[in-house]
């Protein structure tokens, strides 16, 4: 009894043992030892901001696509870039530092509520109905979505609108692809002036909802003397690239033109904080449609 | 009409995880998103299924004959770790594709209890080796059931705010715990 127990547990075992080395030798598949190297080259915060699903995919790819660059992980910047290149043999090309930024400023427009929402706390769920609680349908609907999807705890809301902390955003745009209302952009770093604003309405339906936002008058468009900024979809769009190759002689034209204040140049530690002193030029005299009345 | 009833049963009434309670860990773990759901369901259903009729041999062929009975689980588990194993090896080589797929979650299926539980189940039922592969397919059917509801509700915990306590783990196994409540209904079926 013992013995044939024996027999048959160490035969079992000996047997699907030989079939597993014998397999391990006909079925052995070549991988590629780099691909650990370049792997723990990453950070490892597995964002995704690199657009392959984590930190391993994008080294198998960028050793074995001559079309992927070393400088796609935005979380690890110009030094990972520069490492990756190391390994991989290829041209490490400039990495412009970019950093994510807040196009709306709802508590200086003074949006007001369309209705009380008492729904899930997500911007995504407030959103289905009738496109969130704000009057204005592309202000940042404030229930952080962007701040619980930043892996680097570099977000966090006050007054219903989302803040960023420069110093902690890697831009790796998670939160731009979070945010329901696609009200966040990632930006260079660089960047001289920026739009406060995201909406796509026309002008007028612009002003009967907020003070701040920008009625695309298009002012700034005919002024800006390095063509750097265009209206898309009733919405601006700026050319940071060329805006930042003109250099300082247009002396920020679209800043002062802009007759709603809500182009404004940028400093690198406040990219999304509004400026200390309020905008002068705002009519006294636009009122906010409150839809609660 | 008995395969019908086999079927019926095994997916609704007796299902692997929600009346029998067996591969729990990854009904819970591998059960935040729909996809990855359906390729955890769709490798449980491989390897039960080569393991049922595997272990159904083995069962027939060598435990039988020498009375040896009462190594069933150890021998079980044994096969089922090596089987696991040179599947992997297999697909690795042969269906890259699969293998990316599938790739996590194969290792994983070697600890699933519910593999060892179909090859142990179908042995106490007595069926014969064409019923036993029937009955593995039903109840793998079951669990690939069970596991891409259970990932259906939990895509919508992204839009609900779940006090801290609650979330992940623990609203799961409350989800686990309502929805073997609702497949209770099932057992009037089949009376
Ligand atoms: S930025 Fe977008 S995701 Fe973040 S709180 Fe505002 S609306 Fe929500
Ligand atoms: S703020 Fe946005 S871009 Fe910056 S680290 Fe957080 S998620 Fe990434």
């Amino acid at each position: 009894m013992i013995a044939e127990s024996v027999v048959t547990l160490f035969g079992l075992g000996f047997v699907s043992a030989s079939i597993l080395s014998v397999a391990s030798r006909l079925l052995a598949v070549e991988e590629d030892p780099r691909i650990e190297v370049v792997t723990e080259a990453l950070p490892g915060a597995n964002c995704g901001g690199c657009g392959f699903a984590g930190c391993e995919a994008y080294a198998t790819a960028v050793l074995n696509d001559p079309n992927v660059p070393p400088n796609r992980c935005c979380a690890g910047g110009p030094d990972v870039a520069k490492r990756v290149a190391e390994l991989t043999g290829k041209a490490a090309g400039e990495v412009e530092p970019m950093v994510a930024f807040r196009r709306c400023v709802k508590v200086e427009g003074k949006v007001a509520h369309k209705y009380d929402y008492a729904g899930a706390t997500t911007c995504a769920g407030a959103k289905l109905l009738d496109g969130g609680p704000d009057a204005c349908r592309y202000s940042c609907i404030g229930f952080g979505d962007c701040v619980r999807a930043c892996p680097f705890d570099a977000m966090w809301i006050e007054d219903h609108l989302v803040h960023i902390s420069p110093a902690k955003c890697t831009s790796c745009g998670t939160c731009v692809r979070t945010c329901p209302n696609g009200i966040l952009e990632l930006i260079p770093r660089r960047a001289r002036v920026m739009v406060f604003c995201s909406s796509k309405d026309k002008g007028k339906a612009v002003k009967d909802v907020c003070e701040a936002g920008c009625i695309s008058c298009g002012a700034c468009v005919k002024k800006c003397p390095a063509k750097a900024i265009a209206i898309e979809d009733n919405r601006i769009v700026i050319d940071h690239k060329a805006c930042l190759a003109y250099g300082p002689s247009c002396e920020e034209i679209c800043v002062t033109t802009c007759p709603r204040s809500i182009l404004r140049c940028l400093q690198p530690e406040t990219v999304s904080a509004p400026p200390e002193t309020e905008p002068a030029h705002i009519p006294e005299e636009t009122h906010v449609v409150d839809l609660n009345a | 009409m008995d395969i019908f009833l086999l079927f019926i049963s095994a997916i609704f009434v007796n299902n692997i995880l929600l009346a029998q309670y067996l591969g729990n860990c990854p009904y819970l773990g591998c059960s935040k998103e729909k996809s990855v759901a359906i390729g955890m369901g769709a490798a449980v259903l491989f390897v039960i299924v080569l393991a049922t009729v595997i272990t159904f041999l083995i069962q027939k062929y060598i435990m039988n004959p020498f009375q040896l009975g009462y190594l069933q689980t150890i021998i079980f588990i044994l096969v089922i770790a090596a089987l696991v194993q040179f599947v992997e090896m297999f697909l690795k080589k042969m269906v890259p594709p699969l293998y990316k797929s599938l790739g996590i979650y194969l290792p994983l299926i070697t600890t699933n209890c519910a593999v060892l539980g179909v090859a142990i189940l179908v042995q106490r039922k007595e069926f014969d080796l064409w019923t036993s592969f029937l009955y593995s397919i039903a109840a793998s059917l079951g669990f690939l059931l069970a596991i891409v509801l259970m990932a259906g509700i939990r895509e919508r915990f992204v839009v609900t705010r779940l006090p801290r306590s609650m979330q992940g783990v623990p609203s799961g196994l409350v989800m686990a715990g309502i929805m073997s409540l609702a497949f209770l209904a099932f057992k009037g079926m089949i009376a």
